[in-house]
């Protein structure tokens, strides 16, 4: 079972729709009161919405400890879009504001001479080769709507994509696990890393 | 890389896929969640939905589509038609559409615009506009109730309104063009897309690859739309994005 966190920012719908689709059950938790972490073999942070009111809202519902633990226990824990953006230390989008801090470094608005936001598909670089990979197409498509970013491409990145300067679309740390793009809404491909993820589980 | 985009739209009358030849004559053209799913296969980049007989009644039936289609179809949505509250907006939104598409509505009252950007974000607002040529022969105006009435709105003016108001993307349609198969509106399309910064989809007269050509070297649309070319197989998608990424517009080709 995979519990999807529900901070009040948007729709959980096409996430959850996707997993089902790939054959996972799914349940989405809105409070971490009085839930416990042995029942989930997987965690998703989903994306939409903004860094500040995100971070308030995870940590008034006591889903900062929550995944804390889970983290600790091991167990794959993926961060989407905005949810990949709140693994990190800091986020400068309004205000600065704290993430969960379970990544090293800053998230900053991107700097391009491109349209901002970044909206639509773009081809993923890979520069670390990694088990979520498997079975994906040479410099496969992925769908972004985004207009902040990972400053840095840190150890933790796996792969890139150039939208004028290059933007870390994945990372990856242990059982932590942050996508940029929109797996749900990338067709095939992003079934395909759905169901690797799936593997982890 | 910024891709540009070729998107289906498909026109939906009381639950099935129609197209219409200068907004009326409608043909029934098929199975919408049938068609979404072919549309992926075939390399779509995103669909939009346009439910060109919404009444109050009939907007739970496309509710209850968009789930269906969302459920099948993981790539991005839009979905319009007779679209008026932001209560509309949630109600297809959380049905699993990505970005929502208001037109006359919007006219009669461009705060729906403002507010539903600050409710879902501007990614989820699409300004949808249908234009003609103004009689004068100088610039264009815009049509209302499915291109049926004229208001005296500057195409222009108002797409900069749109854009100021919250719209993160404009969806124009030339009615002039619309059916026609002559091609996009290469002079409508460069003055709108010249006159804001938010992506425009181009709309109305796609009738053979080249008009796709056109389109992409001629006016700075982000993406282009047709109806009936690839619901009845005329052109495979596939056949234009080839086309494109040989003359070095940059689309999504996978493999």
């Amino acid at each position: 079972m995979i519990a999807i966190i529900d901070y009040g920012a948007g729709n959980l719908n096409s996430i959850q729709k996707a997993l089902e689709f790939i054959g996972q059950e799914t349940v989405i938790l809105e409070s971490a009161q009085n839930q416990e972490i042995e029942k989930y073999s997987g965690l998703v942070l989903p994306g939409v919405g903004a860094f500040p009111g995100a971070a308030e809202k995870l940590k008034k519902n006591g889903f900062i400890e929550f995944i804390d633990k889970f983290v600790e226990s091991g167990k794959p824990f993926l961060g989407i879009c905005l949810g990949m953006q709140l693994l990190f230390e800091w986020g400068y989008e309004e205000l600065k504001t704290q993430g969960l801090g379970l990544l090293k470094g800053d998230i900053v608005k991107m700097e391009t001479d491109y349209k901002i936001p970044h909206m639509g598909w773009n081809e993923l670089e890979i520069i670390k080769d990694d088990p979520l990979f498997k079975g994906l197409p040479d410099r496969a498509h992925f769908y972004f709507v985004h207009s902040y970013q990972l400053k840095d491409v840190s150890d933790d990145v796996l792969a890139v994509v150039d939208y004028g300067t290059k933007i870390p679309a994945v990372v990856r740390k242990k059982n932590v696990i942050g996508l940029q793009f929109h797996p749900e809404k990338s067709g095939d491909n992003g079934i395909k890393l759905l169901e690797n993820f799936g593997e982890l589980l | 890389m910024h891709k540009k985009r070729i998107i289906p739209c498909l026109d939906i009358k009381d639950g099935r896929v129609v197209k219409g030849v200068n907004f009326v004559d409608l043909i029934d053209a098929g199975d919408p969640v049938e068609s979404a799913r072919k549309y992926n296969d075939l390399g779509a980049d995103e669909l939009v939905f346009l439910d060109i007989t919404a009444t109050k009644e009939k907007r739970k039936t496309l509710a209850e589509l968009v789930e269906k289609v969302a459920a099948q179809v993981f790539i991005p949505l839009t979905v319009g038609g007779g679209i008026r509250t932001v209560e509309d907006m949630q109600l297809i939104l959380r049905s699993g559409a990505d970005k929502v598409s208001v037109n006359s509505a919007a006219v009669k009252n461009p705060e729906l615009v403002k507010k539903g950007a600050q409710a879902f974000g501007s990614q989820c607002i699409v300004g949808a506009v249908d234009a003609d040529k103004k009689e004068s022969g100088d610039g264009w105006e815009i049509f209302i109730n499915g291109g049926s009435k004229e208001t005296g709105i500057d195409l222009i003016e108002w797409v900069k309104e749109l854009e100021e108001l919250g719209a993160g993307e404009i969806l124009l349609t030339s009615i002039n063009a619309d059916g026609t198969k002559d091609g996009f509106d290469i002079e409508m399309l460069k003055a709108v897309t010249e006159a804001v910064n938010i992506p425009v989809i181009a709309s109305g007269g796609a009738g053979n690859i080249q008009h796709f050509i056109d389109v992409f070297q001629q006016t700075g649309a982000d993406a282009a739309l047709a109806a009936s070319i690839f619901h009845f197989g005329e052109i495979a998608i596939k056949d234009v994005k080839k086309e494109l990424e040989n003359l070095g517009i940059p689309v999504r080709i996978e493999g």
